[in-house]
């Protein structure tokens, strides 16, 4: 499992793909926490108007890592040799989420002369800080989840990406006021299962610096149900 | 003779086209069995169902004794397997990929170098994958298969895009193992089944058509090509 993971961890560095990544995402993550953000107006030391962001950031950035997972090894013909080496599907699935993962994680600690700045210029409560870069893995975890999944179903990277993204989509608006508006005026009953399952919903209490067991437990089940799926997709596939 | 892999009625249908048809054959510790038919004939499926990338509609195989479906992976770890194409990670270089593989395998830098050097690759060992010409592609498949020095081993059309020189070392290659390894090959060139192989098995639509030694086929003095086509030919007529 963990030999996948290395390899898979590798792999983004060997291609352009690490640094297109990495650039994009701290430029974008960058110049939207100061200009819409507000970083300066708001006069306040925190990171919130960046930890606003990340989730809408990774909601595209994120199917762009995933898209290539199982896509691409199906296109290679690679699937064939990884799914006939001695591990289970599920160990394989883990392994590229860990390592997409770990991905992530290094983009958002790349994101640190934010926290300089803003220590700099005030005096923030470095703990929500650190709930809300926790939120923010929590969050990758979960679209990687869903995009890994949906790139096991085709050996199209497009196709994979565009749905991971509108999979993505799906659970980060879920909880928006817009949909539970609409919702609990039409479909009274569905809202509530929106609210719960909304990803952004569960990110705004670490931004605030909760770190809720539900809300932990919630991406934890929310991340293992999709792994799940995966390997069962993987599984399925071989059936046929 | 003990078999090292034993096939048994195994079928793969996909929707209503029945690709691989009741095939059952043992192969023992010594042998070198070539798989052989026409494209489409159902070779490549039967492996991928024997080395547990697929799952079959009916009928199972055992490597080493390790049911492919039940303990997959038991069975996988007897196994060196190459897949059709000789998939490989394109960026990663030959060594890594070796690497990669063997720690999958449990198996460590010393296998590394030995499978490498089996298959001559110590001098592109740095090299990325996908600079490297169709048959050094191929090699570091077969390089791939060997790390663990499986007992039994499965190679989808080892020799295919390697020039003469090169198809002659993959040969002796196998030879040189064959005494201690349950080998099958498949393969559309039919002088190497007389070359390499102790039995050759033919296969059309997804049916044996023939299981015997190389001489037998050719026992009425005709070429080996020539039973190849009246089996085949005869089976789509």
């Amino acid at each position: 499992m963990l030999a996948v993971a290395r390899r898979e961890f590798a792999a983004y560095f060997a291609t352009p793909v690490a640094t297109v990544f990495i650039v994009i995402f701290l430029v974008m993550s960058g110049t939207l926490t100061f200009t819409v953000g507000g970083f300066f107006a708001r006069g306040q030391a925190d990171l919130l108007p960046f930890f606003n962001f990340v989730p809408w950031l990774f909601l595209f950035l994120v199917p762009a890592l995933t898209m290539r997972l199982w896509a691409e090894e199906r296109r290679l013909g690679t699937v064939e040799l990884l799914l006939t080496l001695p591990i289970t599907a599920g160990q394989a699935v883990v392994g590229k989420f860990l390592a997409a993962w770990a991905f992530c994680a290094v983009a958002l600690a790349l994101t640190f002369p934010l926290v300089i700045t803003v220590n700099y210029l005030g005096e923030p409560d470095n703990g929500v800080i650190l709930t809300g870069y926790l939120g923010c893995l929590m969050v990758a975890g979960a679209y990687l989840a869903v995009g890994a999944a949906i790139s096991a179903m085709t050996r199209n990277q497009v196709i994979a990406f565009v749905l991971a993204v509108a999979g993505c989509f799906l659970f980060a608006a879920a909880g928006s006021t817009i949909v539970t508006e609409f919702l609990s005026t039409n479909l009274p009953w569905l809202a509530e299962v929106a609210r719960g399952l909304s990803v952004a919903e569960r990110f705004a209490g670490f931004a605030r610096g909760v770190i809720a067991a539900r809300d932990v437990v919630f991406f934890a089940s929310f991340i293992a149900v999709w792994l799940l799926l995966n390997a069962a997709i993987l599984e399925h596939r071989k059936a046929d | 003779m003990t078999a090292l892999i034993e096939i048994e009625g195994l079928t793969k249908r996909f929707g209503g086209f029945t690709a691989v048809d009741g095939v059952s054959f043992t192969v023992a510790r010594g042998e070198v069995v070539g798989f052989l038919g026409p494209n489409g004939a159902g070779k490549s499926t039967t492996m991928r169902m024997l080395a547990g990338f697929m799952l079959p509609s009916a009928g199972t195989a055992r490597i080493c004794g390790e049911d492919v479906v039940e303990r997959p992976v038991a069975a996988k770890r007897h196994l060196g397997f190459l897949p059709e194409g000789a998939p490989t990670y394109p960026e990663m270089a030959v060594e890594d990929f070796l690497r990669f593989c063997a720690r999958i395998r449990g198996v460590g830098r010393a296998e590394v170098a030995r499978a490498m050097a089996l298959t001559q690759l110590e001098g592109v060992r740095l090299q990325p994958i996908e600079t490297l010409s169709k048959g050094f592609k191929r090699r570091v498949g077969l390089a791939q298969s060997l790390l663990h020095d499986p007992p039994v081993l499965v190679l989808d059309e080892p020799t295919d895009g390697l020039d003469p020189n090169q198809k002659h070392e993959v040969r002796a290659l196998i030879r040189e193992m064959a005494p201690q390894k349950a080998i099958i090959i498949s393969t559309h060139i039919l002088e190497e089944v007389g070359a390499l192989c102790t039995r050759a098995i033919i296969i059309a639509r997804g049916r044996v058509l023939a299981d015997a030694t190389p001489a037998e086929l050719v026992a009425d003095g005709r070429s080996m090509d020539e039973v190849f086509r009246e089996l085949t030919m005869r089976d789509a007529a």
